[in-house]
């Protein structure tokens, strides 16, 4: 649903849900998903209904999303990686999943 | 924090929390003075939401051209760079999750947690976009029209398909404009100003038009917008946004009739609120600002807070826009070095004097914009009882009013029977909307009904990166966790 102004700069790919995204280096993950016509980035914890990045400045917390195993991360505060394996928050997060304490 | 007065080499003398337009001045003005300043701030580059990716260089820089107009881009890109050079510590892609009352700032960053301490705090953490709880708003493809714009501006990106923007305020008329200066597809303008508060702004209008260009700039998007987009209405309320796993369609009023536009993306905005987490985390006292809809921290001229050695500046404090942040970020940095016995309160007054010049000439502007668009009262308080007011949750707007009907004064009693604002946002999106709906219900009014409690962390911390923490300024591990017993014989 958005597309990008401009060719890539420095392309870098990571994977979301065994796909593979390619995104420009510097944006946020958020953005690389929206821009790769990823609908929906996590299910809502009580209905399971799609959810999708909201405010794009860290504040909302629709755009949570499990990254390299750690559930609860927000994509629109980070950064693209080369290589990081991105998954949908699926209904409530699981306490206890993904610590590394 | 340390209030000691005397400097310490382990200590900041300023800490300052957001390098957007507030924080980014007050961070030059004290490091003119001489203070030591360490600005956290949780993009990655400095700027803020306004100067978003001022400093970009690369290949996104023609779509930033278009996201800023030429003289904010000018402005943004000489304030950052007099930052860069002020000798100021700069700690980019850091969130603050907490400012305990006797310890330090718990700072997250990508190596992990850390206290950060300090002898003054300024907040100056901007300003959110108002959530719009109108029904359909969870769905995706629904963004906050300022989303759009901070996306284009650090991704160079705009909405590919059919986008309708609805909403009140300067903002719904500069992004409509920017998408389609560059390249992007604007199916409709849905401008839900009621027409009842042109009325009501219009007493303020000419010494608002004569305090800056500002009215004209917003009168040429307008007209421009009015030409070259298909549906242009105005007046409108009563949006219901359609579809069931996306967006299919919105429907709105408009002249007492209802109308339906297929599109992909809804692009809402009734304004900005300020961002108050970090300052009620903090235990600052605050207090509803019934023009511009929303809490504040209750401050002195300068910034000082109700809680002793914070302060705050900026949008963060009171909605006045990028220019007169700049001015408060400014005399906050002098209430700061004043407060540390490092310039005499006369000097601090005499290099404030243009600052608050300034802020008393742009006052009837404030005043006309507050009154114009001050949102209608479905977007501060839905009247459908479907409507999800707690996106994290999924809360609406009838249970909370059930719950009223029960006897919850408040939101945070309201709290503990549905949830509400117990999710991973912690009331940052239903916060506002939830205290207005149970003041409705109660009868009170939203000052009485209050506001939820902000507990640390504010931020998504694991129980491994709060263990480590390591640094100065560590609260005790008997800390707030475990309870302590009474010593004012009152009782717990």
């Amino acid at each position: 649903m958005f597309k990008r102004l401009h060719e890539l700069h420095v392309p870098v790919t990571f994977d979301f849900e065994g796909e593979t995204v390619t995104a420009d280096d510097g944006e946020s993950l958020a953005e690389a998903l929206l821009a790769h016509g990823v609908r929906h980035v996590r299910n809502a914890v009580v209905s399971g209904q799609p959810r999708a990045p909201y405010c794009m400045i860290g504040v909302c917390f629709e755009c949570l999303v499990e990254i390299d195993g750690r559930p609860n991360r927000q994509a629109c505060m980070t950064p693209v990686r080369a290589g990081m394996k991105v998954r949908r928050q699926r209904g409530a997060a699981d306490v206890g999943a993904g610590g590394e304490g | 924090m340390n209030l000691a007065s005397t400097p310490d080499d382990h200590l900041t003398d300023l800490a300052i929390i957001g390098a957007g337009p507030a924080g980014l001045a007050a961070a030059i003005t004290a490091r003119e003075i001489g203070l030591s300043v360490t600005v956290l701030d949780e993009q990655s580059a400095p700027g803020g939401q306004i100067y978003r990716a001022v400093e970009d260089a690369s290949g996104r820089a023609r779509a930033r051209g278009w996201a800023f107009n030429l003289h904010d881009y000018g402005v943004g890109s000489k304030l950052v760079a007099r930052f860069r050079s002020s000798g100021a510590q700069y700690c980019p892609g850091q969130s603050v999750f907490d400012i305990s009352a006797d310890g330090g700032i718990g700072v997250l960053g990508p190596a992990g947690a850390r206290w950060v301490e300090a002898r003054r705090v300024l907040i100056a953490t901007g300003a959110m976009e108002r959530p719009v709880p109108v029904p359909g708003w969870t769905l995706p493809g629904v963004i906050g029209a300022g989303a759009v714009q901070a996306t284009m501006k650090s991704a160079g990106m705009v909405p590919g398909g059919h986008a309708v923007i609805a909403g009140s305020g300067p903002l719904v008329y500069l992004v409509a404009h920017q998408l389609l200066i560059a390249g992007g597809s604007v199916a409709g303008v849905l401008d839900t100003t009621p027409h009842a508060n042109y009325r009501r702004a219009a007493p303020s209008l000419v010494r608002a038009a004569l305090s800056g260009n500002e009215v004209r700039r917003g009168l040429a998007w307008r007209r421009g917008l009015k030409k070259r987009v298909a549906v242009f209405r105005t007046g409108v309320d009563s949006l219901q946004i359609e579809g069931t796993d996306t967006v299919e369609a919105i429907s709105f009023k408009a002249g007492g009739r209802r109308e339906r536009i297929a599109c992909d993306m809804v692009l809402l905005h009734e304004g900005v609120v300020p961002s108050t987490q970090l300052a009620m985390a903090a235990g600052a006292e605050h207090d509803y600002d019934p023009l511009q809809a929303c809490w504040r921290p209750r401050m002195d001229d300068h910034g000082r807070t109700s809680v002793p050695g914070i302060l705050v500046a900026g949008d963060g404090a009171r909605i006045d826009g990028a220019e007169l942040a700049v001015e408060a970020g400014h005399l906050a940095a002098l209430a700061a070095a004043v407060d540390l016995d490092l310039i005499a309160p006369e000097e601090a007054a005499r290099q404030g004097a243009a600052a608050r010049a300034k802020i008393a000439r742009k006052a009837p502007l404030r005043r006309f914009l507050d009154m114009l668009y001050r949102p209608r009262d479905e977007v501060l308080a839905p009247p459908d009882d479907e409507t999800i007011v707690c996106r994290c949750e999924e809360v609406t707007a009838g249970e909370l009013r059930q719950v009223a009907a029960m006897g919850c004064p408040g939101p945070n009693q309201a709290k503990a029977f549905t949830r509400c604002g117990m999710g991973p946002c912690q009331g940052r999106m239903c916060g506002l909307a939830a205290a207005t709906i149970l003041a409705e219900a109660t009868g009170q009014s939203v000052a009485e009904t209050g506001h939820l409690r902000v507990r640390a962390p504010i931020k998504p911390i694991t129980v491994g990166e709060l263990a480590a923490l390591e640094g100065v300024g560590a609260p005790p591990e008997t800390g707030p966790l475990l309870p302590t017993a009474p010593d004012d014989g009152e009782g717990p």
